[in-house]
């Protein structure tokens, strides 16, 4: 039986599902009753600082990408930290950790760019048990406006620094959450490390508008008929949360720094995916919002279910296994190729094979008067767009060409040798062979 | 009160209650959020089969997809500009044996995509806003008639009013639709929408229509011939087929159409006296729509009595397994003898058949069934010819409607070709019009 505890930091957490902080990890009554349902963890809520806490708006704050069924795909927020007391949730997390004393409790902080601000916070959270802090570098709305959330996070000092000073006044892990609504992930990491973070999280949301109304002109969730950009987050931005964990996993300055994974995390092989790209553990907070704090369970048994199967007996087993095999374009091998087959006994004959090709690719399946679709090497470029738009799992594939065989679209016999786009006769850069 | 239980044919075997929840509307709309995940189950295939498949050929992957971005008025433009009856051929196509069938999803996984269901969600979203999407083309100057006011005939006048040639539609009965007011099971249409879908569709304009006027009684080829510029015959099937047995002649003997016909004109079902035991003589869709409103009625025994095997059924599986649901009994392989009346009840003789040497005879071997009330559902003949050349027992015709008289299409159950489904007649009634305008405009040989 896989063992799914997690050690991240130093912190110790039944498994390597954590709540992010968000609307779910906003109260005790919430995270007392996410820790009984299976959470391994939670970042609780972004604390502000001391007096009147912030206010939310009282419209909408939510606005969602759904499938056809409905299904929730991207959601978008323009929800504030926590609108709460600051006293209150300190009194809340201590007695939290103090009763959940296996669990991973993190507290996520956001108070002004100003040493004083950090410096008055700090002993507080301290004082309360919690195991670790997350800086909320990332929230792209509202309070971006007032200097604080993505506004430091988009620039790599002010990470550096505020880092430094968390790093001074606090005794346990410094996390910090990162914003993707830069240019280059790897940057932001690599101030969060110089200034002692002991690792970072990302993704935070993206920025985003996720519809108009098209009576009224208003951006949506509108609030009195305006609208403002929000946070993207859920299942359509894992991709991107995946390349910039990987980016920064890959990246000199920053390769060994742990990651917490988030951004889109809905079932356990999202999270053995983020968990193979580097991450440590994963925060998740859409799919909880979806469907309810019992998802985990399906996370957990899915996970421990996949890691018997691999023969893993830890999350260090696999941690980061797939970071040697992510590279960059010009070291992908050019002598590797493959062709799309089509099973015919497992095709329905739809033709979307057929129209995507001709259309917009490679002119490469023929269509028979019956309804047969068959592929033509001879221009085939092994593009993939076929078994993408095939609705048929695995009724089309790709075949690799075995050493020896010609491939009839450029007439060269296919090697076994690996060359790669240095080195290609095409390539004006390309390094001579010595 | 009778009950399904009372002896012989007799009226008010359910309550007013039983008959409403009996004769709703076979298939229900589709609720908002059902039509999108209906929707997008459809994969948008090229060349998709569905299409083929239909005898109309509406662009069905476009219009839903059309309906799954919202627009399903757009999507219903889509189905009418092929088929202007789209509404009523949403309710009573077979699209099992259609559409339906050749789907990619019921080759693949035996569950096609609702293609009929969603024609009707979107027809009926237009016709709810009282749109009629076409207007007329400049005038011609030409009139044509139209002989019968079925789906072949309102199909053609609506086609030619929108090619700008007045139309002028004769029909033998009082209320213009055919068999889509006459002749269709009353839970296929329900709410009198033939009515209001011919309604609809002379909105266009430039169509008028003269009832209880039919061809060899009040019009003669000749006459229409000499006042019109073309002419189109949609007569239907006017004539049905007798039993020709013993007994058949008894009052507890009637012909399924007229007994169908009787039930959609009905505004008081209770009225409608239906036999405790019925049994219904015939194989195709009309045998099928007698028995399950025979039963919906309240009879206590409904059987349907085929003189050859399931397989040969004209009626589909799906129409079969619908008379099954509703507790009708399908009697294959047995044709009718005798009718025998004994005290207030019948007795229908009916004999066991087998093929041999590719003929169907009878076996020798008997069944007496009780039956209070046997319908005929054998089949509709041609009630009159106009003198035109014949292709076995109905109006030859040409590819696009050409009959043996210059001047004189012909489409629908009466002309040869096709098969009889409201469906084929409308694309025969359009395809018509654009040979009809084409010639009359000088565009054609």
């Amino acid at each position: 039986m896989a063992d799914l505890t997690t050690d991240f930091l130093g912190i110790k957490s039944p498994n390597p599902f954590w709540l992010a902080s968000a609307p779910p990890t906003d109260k005790e009554y919430n995270v007392r009753r996410a820790f009984e349902a299976g959470w391994g963890g939670v970042v609780w809520k972004t604390l502000g600082s001391e007096g009147p806490p912030v206010v939310n708006v009282n419209g909408p704050r939510y606005g969602v990408i759904h499938g056809a069924d409905r299904r929730v795909l991207g959601l978008n927020n323009i929800e504030l930290i926590t609108d709460r007391p600051l006293e209150v949730n300190l009194e809340e997390i201590t007695r939290v950790k103090r009763d959940y004393p296996n669990h991973a409790v993190i507290v996520s902080i956001m108070v002004p760019c100003e040493e004083q601000a950090w410096k008055d916070i700090l002993p507080k959270v301290e004082a309360t048990g919690a195991d670790g802090i997350e800086l909320n570098f990332g929230c792209p709305h509202g309070m971006s406006e007032r200097g604080m959330g993505a506004a430091v996070g988009q620039v790599p000092e002010y990470i550096e620094m505020v880092t430094r000073w968390c790093k001074q006044y606090y005794s346990k892990p410094v996390i910090v959450k990162l914003t993707p609504n830069i240019t280059d992930v790897r940057l932001p990491a690599a101030a969060a490390k110089r200034g002692g973070a002991d690792a970072v999280s990302l993704i935070n949301t993206i920025n985003s508008i996720v519809s108009v109304d098209l009576d009224s002109m208003s951006p949506e969730p509108s609030i009195n008929g305006k609208g403002t950009h929000g946070g993207y987050c859920g299942p359509a931005v894992k991709p991107i949360a995946m390349s910039m964990v990987s980016e920064i996993a890959r990246a000199p300055a920053t390769a060994g720094l742990p990651i917490s994974g988030i951004g889109g995390v809905t079932t356990w092989r999202d999270a053995a995916e983020f968990i193979t790209l580097g991450c440590g553990n994963v925060q998740v907070c859409t799919a909880a919002m979806t469907y309810g704090f019992k998802v985990v369970q399906e996370m957990i048994s899915g996970l421990s279910q996949w890691m018997d199967e691999k023969g893993h007996t830890s999350i260090q087993d696999f941690m980061g296994a797939a970071i040697p095999n992510t590279t960059d374009w010009q070291y992908l091998d050019l002598n590797y190729v493959a062709k799309a087959e089509i099973n015919q006994d497992d095709c329905i004959s739809c033709g979307r094979c057929f129209a995507a090709c001709e259309d917009t690719s490679h002119q490469a399946i023929a269509m028979s008067a019956d309804r047969k679709f068959s592929v033509i090497d001879a221009e085939c470029v092994a593009c993939n767009l076929c078994v993408e738009v095939c609705p048929v799992e695995n009724c089309i594939t790709m075949v690799e060409q075995t050493a020896g065989t010609v491939d009839p679209r450029t007439g060269k016999t296919v090697v076994d040798d690996y060359a790669n786009w240095t080195t290609h006769p095409n390539n004006p850069g390309a390094v001579a062979a010595e | 009160m009778t009950s399904p239980m009372t002896p012989g044919i007799a009226a008010d075997r359910l309550s007013d209650e039983a008959l409403a929840q009996n004769f709703v509307d076979l298939h229900a709309p589709l609720e908002p959020h059902e039509v999108r995940v209906a929707a997008d189950r459809c994969y948008f295939c090229h060349d998709a089969p569905c299409v083929t498949a239909c005898p109309t050929d509406i662009d069905i992957p476009l219009f839903i997809r059309q309906i799954s971005t919202g627009t399903s008025e757009a999507a219903a433009k889509t189905i009418f500009d092929m088929n202007i009856l789209g509404g009523m051929c949403a309710r009573v196509c077979p699209t099992e044996e259609l559409c339906e069938q050749a789907c990619v999803r019921e080759v693949s996984e035996g569950k096609p995509v609702e293609i009929g269901r969603l024609q009707r969600h979107a027809t009926d979203t237009l016709m709810a806003q009282n749109i009629h999407p076409f207007n007329r083309a400049a005038l011609t100057g030409k009139k044509v008639a139209v002989v019968g006011a079925g789906p072949a005939g309102l199909s053609c006048a609506h086609r030619l009013a929108m090619q700008g040639t007045d139309v002028k539609i004769y029909d033998a009965r009082p209320k213009a639709g055919g068999l889509n007011e006459y002749g269709i099971a009353a839970y296929k249409s329900t709410n009198d929408f033939a009515a209001k879908e011919v309604d609809w569709l002379l909105s266009i304009g430039g169509i008028t229509i003269e009832n209880n006027k039919a061809l060899g009684e009040d019009l003669t080829l000749d006459g229409l011939s000499a006042g019109f510029d073309a002419v189109f015959l949609s007569v239907g099937l006017g004539g049905v087929n007798a039993l020709g047995i013993a007994g058949d002649d008894d009052d507890s003997v009637s012909d399924a159409v007229g007994f169908i016909e009787t039930l959609r004109q009905s505004s008081d079902l209770a009225s409608l006296p239906i036999g405790r035991n019925v049994v219904v003589i015939g194989g195709g869709m009309t045998a099928v729509d007698t028995a399950v409103q025979s039963k919906l009625l309240g009879a206590e025994q409904v059987t349907i009595a085929y003189r050859r095997g399931r397989e040969a059924m004209s009626a589909s599986r799906y129409e079969q397994d619908l008379a099954a649901s509703q507790g009708v009994k399908l009697l294959f392989n047995v044709q009718p003898k005798k009718v025998e009346v004994e005290g207030t009840s019948a007795v229908l003789e009916v004999e066991y058949t087998a093929t041999k040497d590719g003929k169907l005879t009878g076996t020798g071997e008997t069944l007496r069934i009780a039956a209070d009330q046997v319908f005929a559902a054998i089949g509709q003949t041609l009630a009159t010819d106009g003198g035109l050349t014949l292709d076995g027992r109905k109006i030859a015709v040409t590819g696009t409607g050409r009959t043996s008289r210059e001047g004189v299409w012909a489409g629908g159950d009466c002309a040869s070709g096709g098969d009889d489904l409201t469906v084929t007649a409308v694309a025969e009634g359009r395809d018509a019009a654009m040979d009809i305008h084409a010639t009359l405009m000088g565009g054609a040989n």
